[in-house]
């Protein structure tokens, strides 16, 4: 059942808090995940059988990690660390076919301070691996099962958004509603992202004033401009239509990839600018503020690089009710349509569709989605998370060699 | 107020989004522009799924359509104010 849209709770106080866990780098995460991360595909089936074996351990299978070179490599590496490292996460166990890119990943998340370790499987086989896995595993969580949450102000918070399945009610309710958000909390210090740049196709005016000066603006439309040339034109065999807009965007009354772009771009507010343009899974490093990050607009796919970028709370504007969720960030989800929170109420943590018959206000629906956030932040599950939904899902920029 | 049947974004908009389900053609409805608070009516000439829009006024071949008082594309049919407007008349001007 959808939250009650009330939201007063910390919002009245002004000064907004959170309780989470300060890792040994000085970010703070909201969960407390012990994860076993598989370098590559091959490595899935001994991770699993670790999470298997070590009740409370989580495997993050993916379908990569061999014969990826240059900038998709890079990519791939950037995109793993940065899971191990993100600030949800209290401690990783990696394993991979061999030691090389192993250690790799391993030394990439030990930049934290967090416990890391790796096992390579050949030259001693799956079960072998799995034993030793296992043990680390265990005492891993062991230990972080007694780390304790602190009370952190709210500027400590990552929050990045990414909309799915949306119709016209997101561009109406749930996106503004995100927008409304951070309008209220990136001036308290919090560090935002949005991103999705073929989801910005017919907007790209308002994206590119959006940036905090000239210099930004023109970075993100040199960005926005390769995804167009290099990407959509290069591959297109039409103008998308079903793919983007996808089929249950147009069946949720979208109808063109600039209709979808205007809603969409409601998610970063009235007030917000943002500060620096992110690769993708790219950490921000300029401090807090707003973020945009070239991601696909496929759902999985960017709040994983979101995830590995270092953000710990993911708002997710829903229209016709994607399900996804992420193994390691809580992902919220915002609907403003009233035939799906009514059909696919078990997805839905914020229902905003009283903006639609105008009980409520986009003001009084900020206030909602900052008190889930809060909810959220402190330690209540995600409908995402209590339905299982841990998509973990690569970007991959082209063929392996 | 009473519900709106359909919301408009901007004063400038030509559609509107139809808010309601089961929305009937020959229904009388009551819309509101977000961004002025201002009411308009209008006859639905179909039935209009909700998050489906509504031409508010004629429309021609070949003009512009105006939502969040942007451009979202081209018609590339007529329709009449209260009908449906959608892939079958509406289509991107990009890609």
């Amino acid at each position: 059942m959808a939250a009650k849209s009330d939201g007063k709770r910390h919002t009245s106080a002004g000064n907004l808090s959170f309780r989470g866990w300060r890792r040994e780098n000085g970010r703070v995460g909201v969960r407390n995940h012990v994860i076993v991360l598989p370098l590559d595909d091959l490595s899935n089936a001994a991770s699993e059988a670790v999470a298997n074996n070590i009740k409370g351990a989580m495997a993050l299978p993916h379908a990569y990690g061999r014969l990826q070179f240059g900038a998709d490599l890079d990519l791939f590496f950037r995109t793993l660390i940065g899971a191990g490292s993100n600030p949800n996460v209290a401690a990783v166990v990696v394993i991979g076919i061999e030691d090389g890119w192993t250690k790799r990943v391993v030394d990439g998340i030990a930049h934290t301070g967090k416990p890391v370790v790796g096992f390579g499987i050949e030259g001693h086989g799956d079960i072998a691996t799995v034993a030793k896995a296992s043990y680390k595993a265990k005492e891993f969580l062991h230990w972080a099962s007694e780390l304790e949450r602190e009370e952190c102000p709210i500027s400590d918070l990552w929050v990045s958004t990414k909309c799915g399945e949306s119709d016209t009610t997101t561009g109406l309710a749930s996106c503004p509603t995100v927008g409304n958000m951070y309008d209220k909390l990136i001036p308290k210090g919090i560090t935002g992202v949005f991103g999705e740049t073929s989801e910005i196709t017919g907007a790209e005016h308002i994206a590119q004033a959006r940036a905090i000066d000239a210099n930004i603006g023109e970075k993100w439309m040199k960005v926005f401009q390769a995804y167009q040339d290099e990407v959509i034109e290069a591959h297109k065999v039409d103008n998308l239509m079903d793919s983007q807009p996808t089929k249950g965007n147009i069946a949720g009354g979208l109808t063109t990839i600039e209709e979808k772009a205007l809603g969409n771009l409601e998610k970063i507010g009235r007030n917000c600018r943002y500060i620096e343009v992110l690769e993708p899974a790219e950490t921000p490093a300029a401090g807090p503020g707003l973020y945009y990050m070239d991601t696909s607009s496929a759902a999985a796919e960017c709040v994983t690089l979101m995830a590995a970028a270092g953000y710990v709370v993911h708002t997710f504007p829903t229209g016709q009710g994607n399900v996804i969720g992420n193994p390691i960030v809580p992902v919220i989800k915002i609907s403003g349509n009233p035939r799906t929170v009514r059909t696919m109420a078990e997805h839905v943590d914020v229902d905003v569709s009283g903006i639609l018959r105008r009980e409520l206000t986009l003001d009084g629906a900020g206030d909602a989605l900052i008190d889930m956030v809060i909810r959220t932040a402190n330690g209540r599950l995600t409908a995402a998370e209590a339905l299982g939904h841990r998509e973990f899902v690569m970007t991959k920029l082209y063929r392996s060699a | 107020m009473a519900t709106p049947h359909f919301l408009v974004h901007s004063p400038k908009d030509n559609v509107g989004v139809v808010v309601v389900e089961g929305l009937r053609a020959g229904t009388d409805m009551l819309g509101v522009i977000t961004a002025t608070d201002k009411t308009l009516t209008l006859k639905a000439s179909n039935d209009i799924p909700i998050g489906h829009k509504v031409a508010l006024k004629p429309l021609k071949r070949g003009d512009t359509i105006i939502k969040y008082g942007e451009d979202i594309g081209r018609m590339t049919a007529d329709a009449a104010a209260g009908e449906h407007v959608h892939v079958q008349n509406l289509k991107t001007n990009r890609w």
